[in-house]
């Protein structure tokens, strides 16, 4: 079996940073594995400005901030690359195994660095009811389609859920021709950044409702419409409140969850709430030699952050391995 | 005459406070750095934004190219400027930063990609 010092799972910002600073702290034999055919995790799709500020003193897209990074790993001389492999099985005792196409493949580490990132939170954990029609897209996802295959999602939306990617996407919408009627968030403020608010929502003039929720999605095929009421502080509806919307689209953008099935599977304590890692410090797990960095560990709104704490879960596992702690 | 704006030149979305004499800006206050100074004033007499979008790309790697405009562009080119980049089809290998259209719209700034893109890799 191939044996290895390092495994990073994992190719976005958090792991491609853990496997540069493990490097560069000396670290000879790095495996590097994603399962997209190309590096940059999500940064790939957030084709925003808005990241670098804080790292670079520029404001880059996410395209670019991923690509400085890839330049550097693909010159990395002990950091092996392997794209396309998807890890699906990891022991205790850090036996990793991915499927590569055509091939299932093992590997023996001795240090292992979890950096799966995050997946969306769906409209199955929140309740919305009503007919469940096509039409409905989780925010992430209809980011992905938009910006990477060029699809268009509909005529008209609304968007459930003031996060960053909720708002950035109404401002995509916005400038792809379709006419976002509004955003819904059932909380008192804006759950994204102010900044967002004023460039994504203000600058199209897409109204924001604050306080409010979706009581009710209707359409048979298609979404055609959805009822909006507002809430009360304990997020009841206050009655006689409600008003229609017509569309054809909802985009769900309610949040983002650690993806740490891997970690799950070798045994690791995992919070059932949170669904991140426990254990006493930022990118550590409760197993000795196995870390979690970047969205994996706790979600984060910054890549700058996740760029500094993932260089610093890189330092830990070359420390582990020098010194067994 | 004062206007209320939120400084989007970096996360912290600082409340601006722009007091303004007919359309001229007199002062700004609510700003942690000078930055937002410059932006409550370009906002004010000259709104600019960064464009970015993807336009689509054949037989390389990747199916729709990211790209920007390499400084801002009047607010009001936002729009139009999705309509050209419509026209756009890359279909030879790029690097990041190529330029795909000099002058990009007559703004002064160009068109430029946000990654490489390159040759499929053979299967
Ligand atoms: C829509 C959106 C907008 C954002 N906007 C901004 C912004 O404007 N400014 C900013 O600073 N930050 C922003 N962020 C936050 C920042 O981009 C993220 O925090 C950061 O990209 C997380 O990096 P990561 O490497 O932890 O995760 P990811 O980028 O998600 O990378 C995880 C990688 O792991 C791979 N992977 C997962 N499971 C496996 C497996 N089993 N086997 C192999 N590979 C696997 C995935 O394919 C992926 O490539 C945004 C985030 C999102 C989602
Ligand atoms: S004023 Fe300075 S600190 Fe405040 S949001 Fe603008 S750039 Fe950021």
């Amino acid at each position: 079996m191939d044996e290895r010092e390092l495994v990073v799972v994992g190719g976005g910002p958090a792991g491609m940073a853990a496997a540069l600073a493990a490097g560069a702290a000396g670290v000879k034999d790095i495996l590097l594995l994603e399962r997209d055919q190309h590096l940059g995790g999500i940064l790939n799709q957030c084709i925003h400005p808005g990241f670098g500020l804080h790292r670079f003193k520029e404001e880059l897209t996410g395209p670019e901030y991923a690509d400085r990074f890839v330049k550097q790993v693909t010159k990395t001389p002990s950091i092996e690359v392997s794209l396309r492999s998807f890890v699906v099985k990891l022991t205790s005792n850090m036996k990793i195994s991915y499927l590569r196409p055509g091939a299932l493949e093992e590997v023996q580490a001795k240090s292992v660095i979890l950096a799966t990132g995050c997946r969306e939170r769906t409209r199955e954990m929140i309740p919305i009811p009503g007919t469940r029609p096509s039409g409905i897209y989780p925010a992430g996802l209809a980011q992905k389609m938009i910006n990477m295959e060029g699809w268009i999602p509909g005529k008209e939306a609304v968007i459930v859920g003031s996060g960053d990617i909720g708002l950035i996407m109404a401002r995509r919408m916005a400038l792809e021709g379709m006419k976002v009627k509004a955003v819904i968030e059932i909380q008192k403020q804006s759950r994204g950044l102010a900044r967002n608010v004023a460039q994504c929502l203000d600058d199209y003039g897409i109204p924001l409702y604050l306080s409010h929720k979706i009581a009710r999605i209707e359409g048979a095929d298609r979404v055609e419409k959805v009822v909006v009421a507002a809430v009360d502080d304990a997020f009841c509806e206050k009655p006689g409140t409600r008003f229609e919307l017509s569309c054809d689209t909802v985009l769900i953008s309610v949040g983002l969850i650690p993806e740490n099935e891997l970690l799950e599977m070798a045994g690791a304590q995992v919070d059932r709430k949170t669904n991140t890692p426990v254990a006493a410090e930022v990118n550590r797990t409760s197993i000795r030699g196995m870390f979690a960095c970047g969205n994996a560990c706790k979600v984060y709104d910054l890549v700058d952050s996740v760029t500094r704490d993932s260089e610093k879960a890189g330092q830990m596992a070359a420390q582990f391995l020098k010194e067994g702690k | 005459m004062s206007r209320k704006l939120i400084c989007i030149e970096c996360p912290q979305g600082c409340s601006l406070e722009v007091a303004l004499e007919g359309n001229k800006v007199v002062s700004v206050t609510g700003n942690t750095c000078p930055r937002g100074d410059k932006y409550a004033r370009s906002e004010i007499e000259n709104p600019v934004r960064t464009f970015t979008s993807s336009v689509l790309a054949e037989e390389l790697d990747i199916k729709m190219l990211p790209v920007r405009t390499s400084g801002p562009i009047p607010k009001a080119g936002l729009l139009p400027a999705m309509r050209e980049v419509k026209k756009i089809l890359v279909s030879a290998p790029v690097e990041t930063g190529a330029v795909l259209a000099e002058n990009f719209m007559g703004t002064g700034v160009n068109l430029v990609a946000c990654r490489p893109a390159n040759k499929p890799p053979m299967e």
